[in-house]
């Protein structure tokens, strides 16, 4: 009975939705010119990394730093950290540890890949630094990386950095070009490589804690 | 009919099928699965749109990564209820 209501009703929906897209105005003006014309002066030769990181470097500046925030939330939530050391790996399949010790170098080598890629074809910071995270899962998965305890001092070093990083060059930019994240045309390029690799590295470290500080409870009952 | 329209067509579907059956499925174990596979058709629909930057991040932050994340919580889940059932 209640079926009878409610698909319909869901059916409706979608069509006012479909008519509303139908309905909707072209967009008022069209960026795609202007990034092509001012992709000389971004330091980077694909359009996705030149507007990610010269155009738009605000918002991912912003997002970094969500990403960095979102960690620090759940590291708060997670409840109190086991003070005993309880990092007893899982004795795993052979052949699992040993596929994963395979796979971890050339993980490595892809993530860097797609770090370089990003300045010139479809790539970049977060797609390697998603590829580092799966590495570290992998890895803890095939039983030989233990799960975070709690953070230590180089582990807040490598989460923090790439954050860091960013907010200092927009700083320095900011005395120097008097704008922040305005990069002089000549150096752009190395300072979005330099950034890239910050936030690689960051990146990498924040979206594998996600996962490595929250099944800390490794050696409880499973 | 061409072949590209027909496999567009297909993925369509498919993407389709498997988010309703995510949603739909009572298990939680299959649902999770069937997540993970719409990630998956989700990335080849990206890179059908010739949207390679985009189909880069889902297959490795969407299907990937939380794929792995929810299963880990499944697990933990299991485990508190195998625990729960042992102290009846």
């Amino acid at each position: 009975m209640k079926r009878l209501v409610v698909i319909p009703a869901a059916l409706f929906f979608v069509l006012v939705l479909i008519l509303a897209l139908v309905d909707l105005a072209p967009p008022a003006f069209d960026l795609r010119p202007l990034v092509a014309e001012n992709l000389a002066s971004s330091g980077v030769a694909h359009p996705v990394t030149a507007v990610l990181l010269n155009y738009r470097a605000y918002d991912t500046l912003l997002e970094i730093g969500v990403l960095l925030l979102a960690l620090m939330a759940i590291l708060a939530v997670s409840g109190s950290p086991r003070t005993t050391s309880n990092t007893s790996l899982s004795a795993s399949d052979p052949l699992l540890a040993m596929l994963g010790r395979i796979a971890a170098p050339v993980m490595v080598v892809v993530a860097v890949y797609l770090l370089w890629a990003g300045t010139s074809r479809p790539g970049g910071a977060f797609q390697a630094g998603a590829v580092l995270a799966a590495l570290a899962v992998l890895l803890h998965l095939t039983g030989l990386l233990a799960g975070w305890q709690q953070p230590g001092v180089r582990l807040r070093w490598g989460l923090a950095g790439g954050f860091l990083l960013f907010l200092s060059v927009g700083a320095l930019l900011l005395l120097v070009e008097g704008e922040l994240l305005r990069y002089p045309p000549a150096h752009a390029g190395v300072l979005i490589l330099l950034i890239e690799s910050g936030l690689t590295l960051s990146l990498g470290l924040i979206l594998a804690g996600l996962f490595l500080f929250l099944s800390h409870d490794q050696g409880g009952p499973r | 009919m061409s072949l590209g329209l027909s496999f567009d067509l297909l993925l369509g579907a498919s993407l389709l099928w498997s988010g309703w059956r995510a949603l739909s499925t009572p298990r939680l174990d299959r649902a999770l699965v069937l997540f993970i596979v719409f990630g998956l058709l989700m990335t080849l629909t990206w890179a059908r749109l010739a949207a390679p930057d985009i189909a880069l991040a889902e297959a490795a932050i969407g299907a990937g990564l939380t794929g792995a994340l929810l299963l880990d919580a499944y697990g933990v889940l299991q485990a508190k209820r195998l625990a729960a059932e042992a102290r009846k």
